[in-house]
C-alpha cells in the first residue's frame, strides 16, 4: 500500500499547530509520516522524500508567504528524480482573504495536485490523499 | 605490580606507555621507527628493549595495541542523499577511525565503481534509505559494487527493507559482506554506534591481517582498533567521566599531521540561543573529522589553497615570495623540519590556518533568515562557542612554540557566523596519551580515567568536583 508521506511547514513559517494535528490525524489513519515541522525549505522536502521514498509531500503555509515559498517545488522534484509524486499544499497559502478557486487555480498552475483552503478539517485531506494513492473503498 | 603495555603503531613511530594498574601510574614510555613495510615486529622489539633498559624488566598483565601503519583504515561511503544518508554514512566512518578516501551519493556509475575499484579501499560502507524508504538506489549500488575490482569488505547499513537484497546480489561477488543497522533509520536520526562496531570488527579479523601487522602478535593480545579510534574513546571517557567521578565535560580535540587534520569534539552543541532553529541531520555527541587537503607538509599546498596567501602572509608576517618559497620546500622534501626563522614562522602561520580550516569544517555555522516577525538565527551542526577545553595531539603541534598564539589566531579567522570555539584552554598530548589511555579504556576505564584527568585536567577552574 501507498502510504509514506512527507509533511512540513514550508518557508520561514513557524504556524507549528496545524502541523501536529496533521501529522497526529495522519498517523492515525494509517500512513507513515515523515514530520520535517516547521520552517521547511524545499530542498528538505525533496531529499527527505527522496531517502523515505514518498508517495506525497503535503506542503502546508500559513503566514501568507505559500505562492512565494511554493514556486518551483514541482520542478525540483522533477529533476530530483521525484516523477509523480502527490503535492498537495493547504492553509491560509496567501495573503488576505481571495478567492479561493484563482487560488487553486493558481498552485495547480504550479504542479500541485491538490489545493486545500484555510480550515479545511483533516477527515477531508486524508479522504482526498487515500482517493489519490487508490487505497481501497472502505 | 600489576602493568599494562599500550602500543601506537603509528604510520612513522611505534610509542610504547607502561602503565601502573594498581596505582594509576605511568611507568615509562619509549618509541622506535615503525617498521610495516617489513616486519611490524622489528621496531615494536627495538621500542621494547628501549622500554626494558628504563623501567626494567616487566611482566605486563595485558599488551593492547592500535594502529595507523600501514596507511591506517582506509573507506569509501556510500548514500542516496549527500546531506542525509551519505553524510551519515561518512561519519560513522570517521567515527570508526577511519580515512575516508571518498563519499558517494545516489547512483553509483561505471565510472565510480572504476575509480573505487583504484582506490581499492579497506572497507566499503553501503547506506541509503531511511528504514523502509527507498530501496531502488541502494540496490542498484550493491548491484554496480559487486562488480567492483578487488576483494574489499561491503558493509551494507542502510533500508532495512533493502538489506536482504544487497546481501544476496553481494554473496555472489568477491566482496565479503557484513550487515549492520541503518545508519539513519529515520528522517534526521543518526545510528553509528552499530556500525563502527561492524567496522572494528573487521579491521580486527581481516585488515590486521591483510597489512600484516599480525606479525606482531607474538608480542602483544591483540591490535583492538585504529588509532583515530582510539583517541575517540579516550576523548569521550574524560569527558563524560566514569562512575562518581566526574568528567571534564565538552571538549574539542585536534591532531595536524603532514597530511591531514583531524578534529574530534565531545559536545552536544545545542544551540546556545533558545531561539535559534536547528537544522538538518543532528550530529553525533562524539564526533570526528578529517581534513585530506590540510597537512603541514604533503599539503601545506592545501592549506594555502584553502586560506589563500593573503592570509598566511598576514599571519606570518611575511612576504609572498617567502610564503611560497617555504611551500616549495615542503613540497620537494616533506620531511624538512623548519630551518630558518622565516620557517618558523611559515609553519605557526600554516598551523594556524589549518586549525583554523579543520575546525570551521567541524563545526557547525549560524544563518540569518528574514521572516516577518523579523530575523530568526538558523543552526547547522554543532555550536561549540562554549567549548573551553583544546587539546592538540599528533606531531606538529605538540612541540610547537608558542601554541596558545598560534590557536588564538586559529579562532580569530573564522567569521562570526561560525560556530568555532570562541576561547580555549590548549594542554599539549605531549606523552601520546589519548590513544594509549584510549586503548586501556577497553580494560581498565578508571586507571585511564584518573591517568586523563590528572594530565589533561589540571587547572581547578574546569574541575567540576
Ligand atoms: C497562533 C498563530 C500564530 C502564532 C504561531 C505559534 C506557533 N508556533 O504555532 C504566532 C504568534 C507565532 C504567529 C505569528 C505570525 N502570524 Co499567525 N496566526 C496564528 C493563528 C491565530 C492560529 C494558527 C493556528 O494554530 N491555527 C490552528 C491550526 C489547527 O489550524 P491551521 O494552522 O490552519 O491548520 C489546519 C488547516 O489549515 C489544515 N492545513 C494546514 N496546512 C495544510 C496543508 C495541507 C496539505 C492540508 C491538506 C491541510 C492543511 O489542516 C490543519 C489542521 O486542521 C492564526 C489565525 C487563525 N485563527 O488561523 C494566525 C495567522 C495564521 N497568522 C498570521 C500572520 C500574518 C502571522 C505573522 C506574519 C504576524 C506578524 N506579522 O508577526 C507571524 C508569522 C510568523 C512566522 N514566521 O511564521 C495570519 C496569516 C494571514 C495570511 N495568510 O494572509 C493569520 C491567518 C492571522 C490573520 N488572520 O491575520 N501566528
Amino acid at each position: 500500500m501507498r502510504n509514506k508521506i512527507v509533511l512540513g511547514v514550508i518557508g520561514a513559517d513557524v504556524h507549528a499547530v496545524g502541523n501536529q494535528i496533521l501529522n497526529y490525524a495522519f498517523t492515525d489513519a494509517g500512513f507513515h509520516v515523515v514530520n520535517l515541522g516547521v520552517m521547511v525549505s524545499q530542498e528538505e522536502f525533496i531529499e527527505a522524500a527522496i531517502e523515505s521514498d514518498a508517495d506525497a509531500i503535503l506542503v502546508s503555509s500559513l503566514y501568507g508567504h505559500g505562492e512565494l515559498d511554493c514556486q518551483g517545488l514541482r520542478e525540483k522534484c522533477d529533476e530530483a528524480g521525484l516523477k509523480d509524486i502527490l503535492l498537495y499544499v493547504g492553509g491560509n497559502i496567501v495573503v488576505g482573504k481571495q478567492p479561493f478557486e484563482e487560488v487553486e487555480k493558481r498552485f495547480k498552475a504550479m504542479g500541485f495536485d491538490r489545493v486545500f483552503g484555510p480550515g479545511t478539517p483533516p477527515e477531508v485531506d486524508i479522504a482526498a490523499l487515500k482517493e489519490d494513492l487508490n487505497w481501497p473503498k472502505e | 605490580m600489576n602493568a599494562a603495555l599500550l602500543i601506537d603503531f603509528g604510520s612513522t613511530y611505534t610509542k610504547l606507555s607502561a602503565v601502573d594498574l594498581d596505582d594509576a601510574r605511568l611507568i615509562g614510555r619509549s618509541q622506535a621507527f615503525t617498521t610495516a613495510s617489513t616486519d611490524i615486529s622489528i621496531g615494536l622489539q627495538k621500542a621494547l628493549d628501549q622500554l626494558h633498559i628504563k623501567i626494567g624488566a616487566i611482566d605486563f598483565k595485558v599488551r593492547l595495541a592500535c594502529s595507523s601503519a600501514a596507511g591506517g583504515l582506509s573507506m569509501v561511503a556510500s548514500g542516496l542523499v549527500p546531506g542525509l544518508t551519505s553524510k551519515a554514512a561518512k561519519l560513522a566512518a570517521f567515527g570508526a577511525g577511519a580515512k575516508v578516501i571518498k563519499t558517494y551519493a545516489y547512483q553509483l556509475t561505471l565510472e565510480d565503481i572504476e575509480e573505487i575499484g583504484r582506490i581499492n579501499p579497506d572497507i566499503l560502507l553501503l547506506s541509503g534509505g531511511i528504514d523502509g524508504g527507498n530501496s531502488e538506489v541502494i540496490i542498484h549500488n550493491a548491484g554496480m559494487l559487486a562488480g567492483a575490482s578487488g576483494s574489499f569488505p561491503v558493509v551494507i547499513a542502510g533500508n532495512r527493507s533493502a538489506q536482504s537484497e544487497c546481501e544476496a546480489v553481494l554473496r555472489q561477488s568477491n566482496h565479503p559482506v557484513y550487515t549492520a543497522p541503518n545508519v539513519m533509520p529515520e528522517m534526521n536520526v543518526l545510528n553509528i554506534e552499530p556500525v563502527t562496531k561492524v567496522i572494528r570488527e573487521i579491521f580486527l579479523k581481516r585488515i590486521v591481517l591483510a597489512k600484516g601487522l599480525n606479525k606482531a602478535s607474538a608480542l602483544l593480545d591483540n591490535i583492538l582498533m585504529p588509532t583515530p579510534s582510539a583517541v575517540l574513546s579516550a576523548l569521550t571517557l574524560l569527558s563524560k567521566g566514569i562512575g562518581k567521578q566526574q568528567g571534564l565535560g565538552d571538549l574539542i580535540a585536534v591532531d595536524l599531521g603532514g597530511a591531514t587534520t583531524d578534529v574530534y569534539s565531545i559536545a552536544k552543541g545545542d544551540p546556545v540561543n533558545p531561539s535559534t532553529v536547528l537544522r538538518g541531520l543532528p550530529e553525533p555527541l562524539v564526533k570526528r573529522t578529517v581534513e585530506g587537503d590540510l597537512g603541514m607538509r604533503y599539503n601545506a599546498q592545501g592549506i594555502f589553497e584553502a586560506i589563500g596567501g593573503d592570509v598566511l602572509c598576514d599571519l606570518s608576517g611575511l612576504s609572498k615570495e617567502t610564503v611560497s618559497g617555504v611551500l616549495k620546500r615542503y613540497r620537494e622534501d616533506p620531511a624538512a623540519l623548519p630551518a630558518s626563522p622565516e620557517e618558523k614562522k611559515a609553519d605557526q602561520a600554516l598551523a594556524s590556518a589549518a586549525i583554523s580550516l579543520a575546525m570551521t569544517r567541524h563545526a557547525g555555522r549560524l544563518e540569518r533568515v528574514f521572516t516577518p516577525i523579523g530575523p530568526v538565527y538558523e543552526q547547522t551542526g554543532k555550536d561549540l562557542t562554549q567549548t573551553e577545553r583544546l587539546i592538540v595531539t599528533g606531531g606538529a603541534l605538540i612541540y610547537a612554540d608558542d601554541l596558545d598564539r598560534i590557536v588564538e589566531n586559529a579562532l580569530k579567522l573564522p567569521d562570526a557566523m561560525s560556530l568555532v570555539p570562541r576561547s580555549v584552554k590548549t594542554v599539549r598530548d605531549k606523552e601520546y596519551l589519548l590513544s594509549a589511555m584510549g586503548l586501556l579504556s577497553s580494560y581498565a576505564p578508571e586507571v585511564s580515567f584518573s591517568l586523563m584527568k590528572a594530565y589533561f585536567g589540571k587547572d581547578d577552574m574546569y574541575a567540576a568536583d
